[in-house]
């Protein structure tokens, strides 16, 4: 019993690290544009397919097709931002929020007018699990953690070191101060798009590379997505990756009582816990009702 | 074709019910639901399952599906009343996908993927062929009934609440209204409406699965929603039509672009209704038909 628990500890953990990718995204955009955007769910379709057609048509090695899907979802996230939301901001966080649901079915649909809608695989070898003692790990999920803490390390790093990353993170602290500081909102904008759509792109690499890939592998993941990040605190980065670890082991551990097709339930049922309990989130600051 | 119209028209009806329940949620009590499908997704399984596993008479099935739902949405409402717009729309559009993974896993009670079948037609064999078009009669004057009670409710008191707590809860309180007890109210009275919706397509098709309640179908509401103008209740019905109309008309893209497969029209299809929600935001934010604000009174 241990050694299972300890097991779903391990692949909660696995699973945890690559939401946190998404839900980063998902909350970076938040932190700036002060809006929940659905079309993360797209994005992350967009950057399975972006990766998918560098590694199944032209060869290229999924560890780097994944820069791809963060190139591909992030230009993609920056264009359908321009012409689809640009227009409405200032308006309700309700209506920008609509609009990306609108924004997220049109992208959707167009990746399945032009691959379908059936599952297609990744050009990667089965590799058999790898067993530690009592412990299996899978050789590609562990890939899978080491690109995704890689990944946030850069943007770590982007966000604590560069002058653009600082500018962004006043932004987001402040938009007004940031503003008279001569910070371009909307550069700011854009950049905040284009980083939390591509790291949106790469999580739904990350999630195909462990299963397949189809126009709504997004919108299957979106649920868990959300709770992370709302769970850690919309708008904090290092909650999202809380957020996401602690999403990773609830649904991972829910196998213990629950049969697996109820793991998106957990993430749901996690939302309206921490809403309820705590609803800045972990490690959000700002009082959100 | 009189039978693919009456078809449509019968699901403009029971579109144009479902997009009235969530006008009183949103529209007048301005709690954005992105899970209304799953308030008509519990009202037709309510109704599907005391009628074919408890025998019960259909009518008995429709009462029960309004009180249900009406009862499940307030329990839903004592969660979420106090939530920000952005973290409601989270909320209400997982309560929908956990109530269709739900259906899909309770095999035992909903025979999962499967669906139920064989749910009761009203009349079905005295009337025989003319079932289908008096079904649409039916549904249009349940419409009819559920518009002109909503109607009553929107100019009420009560409604006047209801638009004051939208516009500033914080004010309606302060004026002495228990805002809570409004919200679960509106949440009530839209989930039986969106209840008895959803009792009206499972005994008009006879059948229902999981599959049918998802998430696009509450986009093709709120475009109904948004299109006739929220708040409004003729817009909730004209904006309904109008979406079945869109929907259908899109059928016949097939005659234009013969190349497409049918897969690609549907991905079209959802293409067109995203841009649609997209263009009414971009330039008719308020309907069609905007909501008819109470002039201020002369001096």
């Amino acid at each position: 019993m241990l050694e299972k628990v300890l097991q779903l500890f391990l692949n909660g953990l696995m699973a945890g690290a690559v939401l946190a990718v998404p839900a980063i995204g998902l909350t970076m955009i938040y932190a700036v544009l002060r809006f929940v955007n659905f079309a993360v769910a797209a994005h992350m379709a967009v950057g399975a397919f972006a990766g998918y057609m560098l590694n199944v048509w032209l060869g290229v090695p999924a560890p780097l097709a994944i820069l791809g899907a963060f190139i591909g979802a992030g230009a993609v996230g920056i264009a359908s931002d321009h012409v689809g939301l640009r227009r409405l901001r200032g308006q309700s966080a309700l209506t920008l929020a609509i609009a990306s649901i609108a924004v997220n079915i049109m992208i959707e649909s167009t990746i399945r007018f032009f691959f379908g809608g059936s599952p297609r695989d990744y050009a990667i070898p089965l590799r058999r699990d790898w067993v530690i003692g009592a412990f299996k790990i899978g050789p590609q999920q562990l890939e899978n953690v080491v690109i995704a803490v890689a990944a946030m390390a850069i943007l770590f790093l982007f966000l604590a070191f560069t002058i653009t990353g600082k500018a962004m993170r006043a932004v987001a602290d402040n938009p007004m101060l940031a503003d008279s500081k001569g910070i371009d909102p909307d550069r700011m904008a854009r950049l905040a798009i284009g980083i939390g759509m591509g790291l949106a792109g790469i999580g739904g690499m990350l999630v195909g590379l462990d299963t397949s890939i189809d126009p709504l592998v997004g919108f299957r993941a979106i649920l868990s997505v959300f709770a992370a990040a709302v769970v850690g605190g919309l708008g904090s980065i290092p909650g999202a990756v809380v957020g996401g670890l602690a999403i990773g082991f609830a649904e991972e551990l829910s196998l213990l009582a629950l049969p697996a097709t109820y793991k998106s339930v957990v993430g749901f049922l996690a939302i309206l816990l921490i809403l309820t309990l705590r609803p800045q989130g972990l490690l959000g600051t700002r009082a959100t009702t | 074709m009189t039978n693919y119209l009456i078809a449509m028209a019968t699901f403009g009806a029971i579109y144009a019910i479902l997009a009235l329940g969530l006008n009183v949620m949103w529209g007048m009590a301005g709690m954005v639901n992105l899970g209304i499908v799953g308030f008509y997704g519990f009202g037709a399984y309510v109704s599907a399952l005391l009628t074919v596993k408890g025998h019960t008479p259909i009518a008995l099935g429709f009462l029960a599906a309004m009180i249900g739902t009406a009862a499940m949405s307030a329990l839903v409402t004592l969660g979420i009343a106090r939530l920000r717009d952005d973290y409601l729309a989270i909320v209400t559009l997982g309560f929908a996908e956990a109530v269709r993974i739900l259906a899909e896993n309770e095999i035992w009670l909903t025979k999962g993927t499967d669906g139920i079948s064989g749910i009761p037609q009203p009349l079905k064999s005295t009337l025989g062929s003319d079932f289908n078009l008096a079904y649409l009669v039916f549904c249009l004057v349940v419409l009819a009934i559920v518009l002109f009670v909503l109607e009553r409710v929107r100019t009420s008191p009560f409604g006047r609440v209801l638009r004051a707590i939208r516009e500033d809860a914080q004010v309606a309180a302060f004026a002495g209204k228990d805002v809570l007890k409004f919200k679960v109210k509106a949440f009530a009275i839209g989930g039986a409406v969106a209840g008895l919706a959803g009792a009206l397509y499972a005994h008009y098709s006879s059948y229902i699965v999981p599959e049918i309640y998802v998430p696009l179908l509450t986009i093709y509401i709120f475009l109904a929603l948004t299109a006739g103008g929220i708040g409004n209740n003729f817009g909730a019905v004209i904006g309904a039509f109008v979406v079945v109309f869109f929907l259908e008309s899109t059928r016949f893209l097939v005659g234009i672009v013969p190349w497409l497969s049918a897969e690609q029209l549907a991905a079209l299809r959802e293409f067109l209704v995203g841009l649609l929600l997209l263009l009414v935001l971009f330039f008719r934010p308020r309907g069609l038909l905007p909501e008819p604000l109470p002039r201020l009174a002369k001096e």
